[in-house]
């Protein structure tokens, strides 16, 4: 219990209830509501990447690929067997699990830039396969009908159900990963990232500890797929397997600090506000994926540890605050 | 009692002969001095007794058990700790951490706050309390030299390989470092280390075994083994034929 109330944990927590509220005292609600699900939504998707990339140092570029297989899995069962979106939301992350434990079995043998380029290779295969899958919609992909919004009570009752459940995932993905950050599993994780071989002869199950990181970064993802698209109230493979969102998180995740609870709530938050404002901006707005591109080498040269990080070189004492 | 049975353990690398058929035995307790000239297959037969390498043929039987092609991970929990000749820190987290990870994941499987306690005490033992929170990638070698044999230590093992934990440390640091393995041993830990400083190896070993081109040349007490002309031979090459040849000069 003693851990609950370590600031390392309730500075990332108290950062996403602000944001959360935030539309309930905006005077344009539901345009600050959209905004604020985007921001979240990055929020918990680059926290749980963080959890093979930041901790356990395997970098997943196509970690998308769990969003799109959770999404597709949610969204054909609230489409076909009428499931309620609750269900279904855990069952897009149940899927997403299954798979990255599959996948693991295979990928997780492979190690630096091997394992990231196989993370892409699934990425675009998964897609390829539903492309082709006729049940899933082929390339078209599959709707939902506005009526099944009805069943919560109408559209905009179904957005906000949407909008509070993603908070509410946003906050249990801080917490899980705060939770293995301090860990003794996390532990032995961050020991894989600086040094695998050294790791396994220090007893360290190495592929044990890998596979239920990969899993455990997949649930997330899943789960957040399938309310992303019943909010879309379409899934089609282009948006559902799209590699550079998955490229995003990355830079999200490098930019706040890998590897730490609050790096990807900051990093994802600082993304989402200078992609919004770039948007905005007359000059910027095509240049957008850019300027992503050229703060991803800017982090990567000069401070690789991400802010978060870098903060924590400076003491130990910083390190007691920020985890 | 036989802690450590090593019989007739091959390794090869393709067509490199790395380890020759190699055969000893090592009593609770003991300290075993393992030498032999650069490439002798020393770092190689360690791999093989923790699990790194399985071996080609033969078996390796630890506390009567038969470990032979088991994963490190797994020696590591039964008790067989080790270090490595070219540190490998766990830079980017604490000194205190990089031990705790030796206490969580070793023999006794401690729990986080057991693993701190005693991570801390084996940081103590080694001199290195004062160094628990800092980052182990700022650390110089002999300090890294230290963790490494802290975070063997607090694994709590009963077999200790210890490799060339001496290479690249000043005197004063040898001779600190020669102190701390005694204590180790006093603790009742079994210890074979791998070591080029003769002196050193000489005065702590109760037995050398000595290696060369992968197989065993000799085994005795540290006087045998220095007065054995193979020995000689290996390091110093052929006695005669030296003298021959100075002859030869002369003439």
């Amino acid at each position: 219990m003693k851990r609950l109330f370590k600031p390392g944990l309730l500075i990332p927590i108290a950062i996403i209830v602000a944001l959360a509220i935030w539309p309930l005292f905006s005077g344009n609600s539901a345009s600050a509501r959209e905004a604020m699900f985007t921001l979240i939504m990055s929020m918990a998707l680059a926290s749980s990447l963080n959890i093979i990339l930041g901790y356990t140092g395997y970098v997943s570029f196509g970690h998308i690929v769990f969003f799109g297989i959770g999404g597709y899995a949610g969204f054909w069962v609230i489409t076909h067997l009428g499931w309620h979106i609750l269900p279904a939301a855990l069952l897009g992350g149940l899927v997403a699990a299954i798979i990255a434990w599959l996948l693991g079995l295979a990928v997780l043998r492979l190690r630096g830039a091997y394992f990231a380029l196989a993370t892409i290779g699934i990425l675009e295969a998964m897609k390829a396969l539903v492309i082709n899958l006729d049940f899933l919609g082929g390339p078209v992909g599959l709707e939902m009908h506005f009526s099944e919004y009805k069943r919560y009570g109408g559209p905009m009752e179904s957005l906000w159900m949407v909008y509070w459940s993603m908070a509410f995932l946003a906050i249990l993905v801080i917490v899980v990963s705060y939770f293995i950050k301090t860990s003794k599993f996390g532990l032995g994780l961050m020991a894989i990232r600086e040094d695998e071989d050294a790791a396994e002869v220090m007893g360290v199950i190495t592929p044990r500890a890998k596979t239920w990181a990969y899993v455990l970064s997949a649930v997330f993802p899943g789960i957040i797929g399938v309310l992303f698209f019943f909010k879309n109230g379409n899934i089609e493979p282009g948006d559902a397997f799209r590699l550079h969102f998955s490229i995003e998180w990355i830079v999200m995740l490098m930019l706040g600090g890998a590897g730490t609870v609050l790096g990807p709530v900051l990093g994802g938050g600082i993304y989402q506000w200078l992609r919004k404002t770039l948007l905005t901006s007359p000059i910027f707005k095509d240049y957008q994926l850019v300027v992503a591109g050229v703060m991803l080498l800017i982090i990567v040269l000069f401070v690789p540890t991400g802010i978060i990080g870098w903060v924590r070189t400076r003491s130990a004492k910083l390190r007691r605050i920020f985890e | 009692m036989k802690i450590l049975e090593v019989k007739n353990v091959t390794k090869r690398f393709g067509g490199l002969l790395a380890v020759n058929r190699v055969t000893f035995d090592l009593e609770e307790g003991e300290i075993l001095g393992l030498i032999g000239p650069n490439g002798a297959g020393k770092t190689t037969l360690f791999n093989c007794i923790n699990g790194v390498y399985s071996p080609t043929e033969g078996q390796i039987v630890f506390q009567g058990k038969d470990i032979t092609g088991l994963p490190t991970y797994r020696s590591a929990h039964l008790g067989l700790s080790r270090t490595h000749q070219i540190v490998r820190p766990l830079n980017e987290l604490t000194v205190l951490e990089n031990a705790m990870v030796g206490a969580c994941y070793g023999r006794e499987n401690m729990n986080l706050s057991d693993a701190r306690e005693t991570a801390m005490a084996m940081l103590e033992f080694v001199g290195m309390a004062d160094k628990a929170e800092l980052l182990a990638g700022t650390l110089n070698v002999a300090q890294k030299k230290r963790l490494e044999m802290a975070r063997a230590l607090s694994a709590r093992p009963y077999l200790l390989l210890l490799d060339e934990v001496l290479a690249g440390l000043n005197t004063a640091e040898v001779t600190s470092m020669l102190d701390t393995i005694r204590k180790i041993r006093e603790q009742g830990v079994t210890i074979i280390m791998i070591e080029h400083i003769m002196h050193a190896v000489m005065n702590l070993s109760d037995r050398i075994i000595v290696l060369n081109y992968g197989s065993l040349i000799a085994e005795g007490s540290p006087e045998e083994v220095s007065q054995n002309p193979e020995v000689i031979e290996a390091y110093l090459g052929d006695p005669e034929l030296a003298e021959r040849l100075l002859e030869e000069e002369k003439a």
